[in-house]
């Protein structure tokens, strides 16, 4: 599914150029559920950055499903950003003035399907997420768990094949998180790969493959046996 | 456009600050209602100026004989002297320019009290004797009767033609005027007609207090023998009438033994390049106005894109979201286009309709006092004017849209999304 070859970003500074990431190789396959692990300034936001055509990069190759994501120009990068990819974040990022359903059907609107359509479909990933009373509400209304459950939804609602969750607890309490948790591993039960960048010891244990990155080289790529999720839960 | 999302973004943009949009909306909606209501009476005063000119022929002349300055062919100098029939015929027959050629009297006794009488009514009032052309020269709308013909003017007919005013001061109210007999500087002439000024303000009082009789009778019944007062001529269309008015001073120079270098003897007035001058002092008016009124105009429409700069950075992160959601850019610069063109459109809507209603209301206003307004007489404004300010106001608003769009565009997802 995801296929990294030598990736090499590094930012202009002023006169001072900041090389993040030192040649990546990486190969994420169909329905794994993966996470990033690392210190604060060990390159994972910037490959998490890469992973969603939100950023470009220097060297290397890289391939999403097949496709050869490289100078793309914008319009491009919004398709391929809506249809093959969900954002989850940290700040939940919904849209204030949009109520709950509207919030999850905003990447159909940029597929220009009708109003009525995507509010049916919204509501139905509204509803897997036990949030079908709170459509009609606003995000200030909503709790931290739920907002984050809406964020989930609407990053399913264009059937993505990979979700990229940029510390999605964050800004959660340990119990929430686990729900949060146990929705990621339920989403990627249905054959979608979900890519979590973490801080979070237990939230990484939960995954079958923890990608440790360190000043920009992967130091280390563990597998977690079933057993030893088990023993984490 | 009945994207409910789209108008919902624009309606919380416009929202969010609600003052902050008013007073942004009101330099848009002053800008087009200056622009409009000097327009307006830039209208008003043209409309005023010409309408009191009424019918009067532009392209004419008047000449009128003064006294010589140089002396010449024996003759000293300060002579006076007046045209004849016979300068007249001889324009007539060698200046084939000429489209109307009316030689004019007027008739004494109007400056030493009442002239004119009817029974036990008296009144005082310029006289004039005159050809029938030069009622195309100067036309004045008849009420009843008729004008001056070829008739009255072969057989030295005594008949007048009066102005209103002769009439009200002569004739009861509703009394009939036509075949009566007014008697003027002693002479009884039969009124064959009444007229009315088509000109506004002090030219109508002029006009209407004038009588006018046959050219011939005037010169027979009060003794100027084959004089004329003054010529009054017009060019034919393709002619400048000052081709027109050289040629007939250098005629009457010569007939009249005038030195041709004294330019003094012969006065002339040339209403054409007086009425171009006008209208050239209108055009000035009319581009000092439109360009007052555009700066205005633009001077909002800046304000707009301000605003919109300011409304770009406030949702930086909303644009963010949207943009990894997979906005595309083309989406993005028409969201901000659109909010753009819907601001500057409905505030210089509603100062379009607000600068109509005020026109209007003047122009009411004015109609209400009647004819003698003098020279601000009918502010309008053209309906392509209006189209046009429209067009010039979705413009503005593409255009103040621009840079904050591209703004937008330069906002690169990670940046906005970026938790601080």
């Amino acid at each position: 599914m995801i296929e990294l070859r030598g990736i090499h970003k590094s930012y202009e500074m002023g006169s001072n150029k900041l090389h993040v990431l030192k040649g990546i190789d990486l190969s994420i396959k169909e329905g794994e559920l993966v996470s990033i692990v690392g210190s604060s300034g060990s390159g994972k936001s910037t490959l998490l950055n890469i992973l969603g055509i939100l950023d470009t990069y220097d060297q290397g190759e890289y391939y999403l499903d097949g496709k050869h994501i490289k100078n793309l120009n914008e319009t491009k990068a919004a398709w391929y950003r809506n249809q093959m990819i969900g954002f989850v974040f940290q700040s939940f990022n919904l849209i204030s003035f949009k109520n709950a359903m509207e919030n999850v059907a905003l990447p159909l609107y940029y597929q220009k399907v009708s109003r009525k359509r995507r509010n049916i479909v919204a509501l139905e990933y509204l509803d897997r997420m036990g949030l079908k009373e709170w459509a009609e509400h606003t995000p200030n209304e909503l709790s931290g768990g739920q907002k984050q459950r809406v964020a989930i939804a609407r990053s399913m609602i264009s059937k993505p094949k990979v979700i990229l969750a940029d510390e999605p607890t964050g800004a959660l309490d340990s119990a929430t998180s686990m729900e949060v948790m146990n929705l990621f591993k339920e989403i990627n039960r249905e054959g979608i790969t979900v890519i979590i960048v973490t801080h979070e010891h237990d939230i990484s244990e939960q995954t079958n493959k923890v990608i440790h990155l360190k000043d920009g080289f992967i130091e280390k790529i563990r597998i977690n046996t079933p057993e030893n999720i088990l023993a984490n839960v | 456009m009945i994207d409910r999302d789209k108008w919902q973004e624009i309606f919380q943009a416009l929202r969010t600050n609600k003052w902050r949009t008013f007073l942004t909306a009101f330099g848009v909606f002053w800008g087009i209602f200056m622009l409009l209501v000097m327009l307006g009476s830039g209208q008003g005063l043209e409309n005023g100026v010409t309408q009191g000119f009424g019918d009067f022929a532009t392209n004419s002349v008047f000449i009128w004989p003064q006294r010589t300055t140089m002396a010449y062919k024996g003759f000293d100098r300060n002579r006076s002297f007046s045209f004849k029939d016979g300068d007249v015929e001889a324009i007539r027959k060698t200046i084939p320019e000429i489209q109307y050629l009316a030689p004019r009297l007027q008739g004494g006794g109007f400056r030493s009290g009442d002239n004119a009488v009817r029974g036990e009514k008296t009144g005082t009032y310029s006289v004039y004797g005159d050809y029938p052309d030069f009622f195309k020269i100067d036309p004045v709308e008849i009420l009843e009767g008729r004008f001056i013909n070829e008739i009255d003017i072969r057989d030295r007919r005594k008949v007048i033609v009066i102005g209103n005013r002769v009439y009200e001061g002569l004739f009861d109210k509703g009394e009939e005027c036509i075949g009566e007999y007014i008697r003027i500087q002693g002479i009884y002439f039969r009124v064959v007609g009444r007229f009315k000024s088509k000109k506004s303000g002090e030219g109508a009082n002029q006009d209407n207090e004038a009588m006018f009789m046959p050219f011939t009778t005037m010169q027979r019944a009060y003794n100027y023998g084959d004089r004329v007062g003054w010529l009054s001529v017009t060019s034919i269309d393709q002619v400048p009438v000052s081709v027109v008015q050289e040629k007939v001073i250098k005629l009457l120079k010569t007939r009249q033994n005038i030195n041709p270098a004294d330019d003094l003897a012969i006065g002339s007035f040339n209403v054409e390049k007086e009425f171009k001058q006008m209208r050239g002092l209108f055009f000035g008016i009319d581009m000092l106005i439109w360009i007052v009124g555009i700066g205005t105009l633009l001077a909002g429409v800046i304000g707009v894109s301000n605003i919109m700069l300011v409304i770009v950075k406030e949702r930086t992160k909303e644009i963010g979201i949207q943009r990894a959601l997979g906005a595309t850019p083309m989406h993005i610069t028409m969201q901000i286009i659109n909010e753009s063109v819907f601001l500057t459109t409905l505030s210089g809507y509603i100062g379009l309709v607000t600068g109509v209603l005020v026109i209007e209301g003047v122009d009411h206003l004015i109609r209400q006092q009647g004819d003698e307004a003098g020279f601000f007489k009918n502010p309008e404004i053209d309906i392509s004017i209006a189209i046009a300010s429209l067009v010039i106001l979705i413009i503005s608003g593409v255009i103040a849209g621009l840079i904050p769009a591209s703004r937008a565009l330069n906002i690169k997802p990670i940046e906005a999304l970026r938790t601080e």
